[in-house]
């Protein structure tokens, strides 16, 4: 230690990665409170459940079930890549990527914009007048789609900023740890709709 | 530090477990149609995990990462299971 | 390792880097430097609960009202818990002498994430200058309580939202803090130093850490949830809009119980430093106080609904909270024996550090028992909700964690800032506040006994005995708070130089000088036995 006092920063992938699986184990219960008041709520009126959960649309929950999945793949593909210092094609797929993000988000628009057309948002009357367990139902089925579609928006951040940097060279053969844990943070925002789309989707 | 060498997993790999996963939503959407009682819910739950574990293995290369990682994430599910099985000690015997 | 007094080096408070002045603290990397800020925030916010503590307690004095009118109670009591528990208990310890001594105590040169820790630091300073903005803005302070119960706390005019939003703030912070330490501890021992040859301070910081990783998301969806109750009447909590009030304690339990473990277990860990070392004898039982903060840690996450045994729970739910709330108790002994079989036969030295670390186990102990009469379900009828549980739970954090940081602040001060307080008198204002402190709440577990609720403004002219002399207490034990205050801030500058081992300890910390370099060590000490060695003669074994 001499009068030139820098802090060094060492660089741990191993401790990088680790750092990012813990993290995302604390979103995997931050969603997962909503998953234990959805399983009360399923047990307690789950009649009201079936009937609240056929009035969605299947298809448009299947679809974006598609996108997502393949966006994984694209973006997992994306790391072999940038191993294999093929640092076009990892541009191409993170690109492929963030255009399925894009696509998921505009189908969750048309969804939702459909459901407010018919009044049918949280705190509306429509919602106030049916019943009880239908209530809850739109109301789980608010937040946590809405909540999840909050994590496709960081993820889309955080892909667009890694696109710019494959591009720019800064994330290369040798380091990718933010392409990486970018990548575990877009899989875990996927693990999540697996569970919620057939809970959503496919009680009816 | 040791675990530093990359494993690369092949394109190929990724695409057929993509195969797979769609192959999966396709039958989840398909059982639904069946009246299996409380039991669809099971079957939908136990096929969603079965997509789980593969998005973990695969997607996440979860398979080539040490023993602590791979126990942390068992452990955080189980530690899930256990609280909505405990909170379920409350609502079900009310 | 090979710098002792007389050599020269830079300590970490001296040190320049980029920036000068305060701006070289603010945006410091350094897990020393972030500490100390944690302390000082921390330290501020604790005599501004405190005062309003000692307001509570002045109103109590006499029947009626005394100084203030009864809503200005309910947000006293209330912002006195937001900042007590969010801001001071939680974080406290794990922030202050976690970022300041695991590093040191495992052989490394900072936490994994510096920069992460040092934005832990900024939101937890944005949380909790947000908490106690929410007592000004909109319509008067919050007044639900710290623990936030619907249906009240939806219906409430005051500002909840705020305060909600700044506890979330405050929960990611802590999240963060976790993540960091967890990986700190998995990535960054110095060589040599396995997991069962790391001090016990850090292990008990890895099992916090790991409650604070797996239970804070849920107090943040669950904070969440009734700002959306309360935003869009969502209707989860509302029992009018077919929603449960009950599941909303669930949910708020699941977090908040495992956060008294995060609260007490780096207490745990402060003083089975302090035992050894002031005993002179390796800690006794090295391996079952190492694994019984595991097992803390894990129990303590399934034993919730203690908290709800009167809330119309199922009789099995409680049956089995009753019993997990016991068998908890079990680890929480273990350490205790091992505390007391550590000085058994060493050469004990009744400095600060030790009268602090003994008191923690005489009120810890007082405070544990009390808790099992409480996880007792026929007993919990008697006492739920009454003075006897504010007794026993400020037994347990400020009688068990409050002592534990009196306990480190004066083990580690002379490490922290070179300088060496006054002994005598930090044992004259142990004498003060563990008088006081008694005095003030030994009172309150006997008229709670008698029915005294907990929260209430007023009272019934049988109890005013007890309260006059929980409130000459306090008055006490503020004055004794402010005798070590003093003593502390008076030898900050002032001081004694203190030597670079002054308890003759045998930790890693220790090996270095006082203050710290800036990088802890010049060069990674290698580990090549467990710790707590005090040479061939003491250690036998």
């Amino acid at each position: 230690m001499s009068d030139h006092a820098v802090h060094s920063e060492h660089y741990d992938r191993e401790a990088g990665k680790l750092g990012m699986w813990i993290f995302l184990f604390t979103e995997l219960f931050l969603f997962g409170g909503l998953f234990l008041v959805y399983a009360v709520f399923r047990a307690t009126y789950s009649a009201d459940f079936h009937e609240a959960a056929s009035e969605l649309n299947t298809f448009i929950g299947t679809l974006n079930t598609v996108f997502l999945l393949t966006s994984s793949m694209t973006v997992a593909m994306s790391i072999t890549a940038i191993q294999k210092n093929n640092r076009t094609l990892a541009f191409m797929l993170i690109l492929i990527t963030l255009i399925l993000a894009g696509l998921f988000m505009v189908d969750k628009y048309i969804e939702w914009s459909h459901e407010f057309a018919y009044k049918v948002y949280p705190g509306s009357e429509v919602l106030k007048n049916m019943p009880r367990g239908e209530l809850l139902f739109f109301g789980l089925y608010f937040m946590m789609t809405g909540l999840h579609a909050l994590h496709v928006f960081i993820g889309m951040i955080l892909l667009t900023i890694n696109l710019v940097k494959v591009k720019k060279g800064i994330i290369h053969r040798e380091n990718y740890l933010l392409l990486e844990n970018s990548g575990l943070y877009w899989h875990l925002v996927d693990l999540i709709w697996i569970f919620l789309f057939p809970l959503l989707y496919l009680v009816s | 530090m040791k675990n530093q060498e990359t494993h690369s997993t092949g394109y190929l790999t990724y695409a057929i477990v993509l195969i797979g996963l769609l192959a999966l939503t396709t039958l989840s959407v398909a059982v639904t149609g069946i009246h299996l009682g409380a039991f669809t819910v099971a079957l939908a739950l136990l096929i969603a995990s079965i997509k789980v574990a593969f998005v973990l293995a695969v997607f996440m290369h979860l398979r080539s990462e040490n023993l602590f990682l791979k126990l942390a994430v068992a452990g955080v599910f189980v530690l899930f299971a256990l609280v909505i099985i405990i909170t379920f000690f409350d609502y079900l015997f009310r | 390792m090979a710098n002792q007094e007389g050599d020269h080096y830079i300590s970490y408070l001296d040190q320049q880097g980029k920036y000068r002045g305060l701006l070289a603290w603010l945006l410091s990397t350094d897990h020393k430097r972030i500490g100390l800020m944690y302390f000082y925030v921390i330290a501020t916010f604790f005599f501004i609960a405190v005062s309003l503590g000692l307001l509570m307690r002045t109103e109590l004095i006499a029947p009626g009202e005394t100084i203030m009118s009864p809503q200005t109670y309910n947000g006293l009591f209330t912002v006195h818990g937001i900042i007590m528990i969010f801001i001071i208990v939680i974080p406290g310890l794990s922030v202050v002498f976690g970022n300041f001594f695991l590093p040191i105590l495992i052989g490394a040169k900072d936490v994994a994430f510096p920069k992460l820790n040092l934005l832990s630091f900024y939101l937890f300073l944005l949380g909790a200058i947000m908490a106690v903005l929410s007592q000004f803005l909109g319509d008067g302070p919050p007044d639900t309580g710290w623990s936030f119960y619907v249906p009240y706390s939806v219906e409430s005019s005051t500002n909840v939202i705020f305060a909600l939003t700044a506890a979330f703030i405050l929960g990611f912070s802590s999240i963060l803090t976790g993540i960091n330490f967890i990986v700190t501890i998995h990535r960054m021992r110095a060589p040599g130093m396995t997991f069962m040859r790391m001090p016990l301070f850090p292990w008990s910081i890895y099992a916090t850490a790991w409650i604070q990783v797996l239970a804070t998301p849920i107090i943040g969806i669950t904070l969440l949830m009734v700002v959306a109750e309360r935003a869009f009447s969502i209707g989860f909590f509302d029992p009018a809009l077919g929603g449960d009030p009950i599941l909303f304690q669930h949910l708020f339990w699941i977090y908040s119980h495992p956060a008294v473990y995060i609260m007490i277990l780096p207490a745990m860990g402060v003083v089975t430093e302090i035992f050894p070392t002031f005993s002179q004898k390796p800690v006794f039982g090295y391996t079952a106080i190492a694994i019984s903060s595991l097992t803390i840690a894990f129990i303590g996450y399934f034993v919730w609904g203690h908290h709800m045994f009167t809330s119309g729970t199922s009789y099995f739910s409680r049956l089995f909270f009753s019993l997990l709330t016991f068998l908890v108790a079990v680890p929480s002994a273990i350490k205790v024996f091992n505390w007391v079989a550590t000085m058994y036969g060493g050469s004990i030295d009744l400095k600060p550090p030790l009268l602090y670390a003994v008191g923690f186990i005489f009120l810890f102990m007082i405070g544990g028992l009390t808790g099992l009469i409480q996880g007792a379900l026929a007993t919990n009828i008697q006492v739920h909700d009454t003075a006897f549980v504010v007794a026993h739970f400020h037994y347990i954090i400020f009688g068990g964690m409050g002592f534990a940081a009196f306990a480190g602040i004066h083990y580690w001060y002379p490490k922290m800032f070179g300088k060496m307080y006054n002994i005598r008198f930090a044992n004259i204002a142990w004498v003060v506040i563990f008088t006081g402190f008694n005095l003030f709440y030994f009172p309150q577990l006997v008229i709670g006994m008698q029915g005294m609720p907990r929260r209430y403004f007023d009272y019934l002219p049988q109890f005013k005995t007890g309260q006059v002399l929980s409130t000459i207490g306090s008055y006490i034990l503020v004055t004794g708070l402010l005798m070590m205050l003093i003593n502390l801030l008076a030898t900050r500058k002032k001081g004694k130089t203190a030597p670079a081992n002054p308890w003759k300890g045998v930790t890693l910390e220790w090996q270095i000088p006082s203050p710290p370099p800036l990088e802890n060590f010049d060069i990674i000490p290698e580990i090549k036995r467990r710790p707590y060695f005090f040479g061939e003669s003491k250690n036998e074994k």
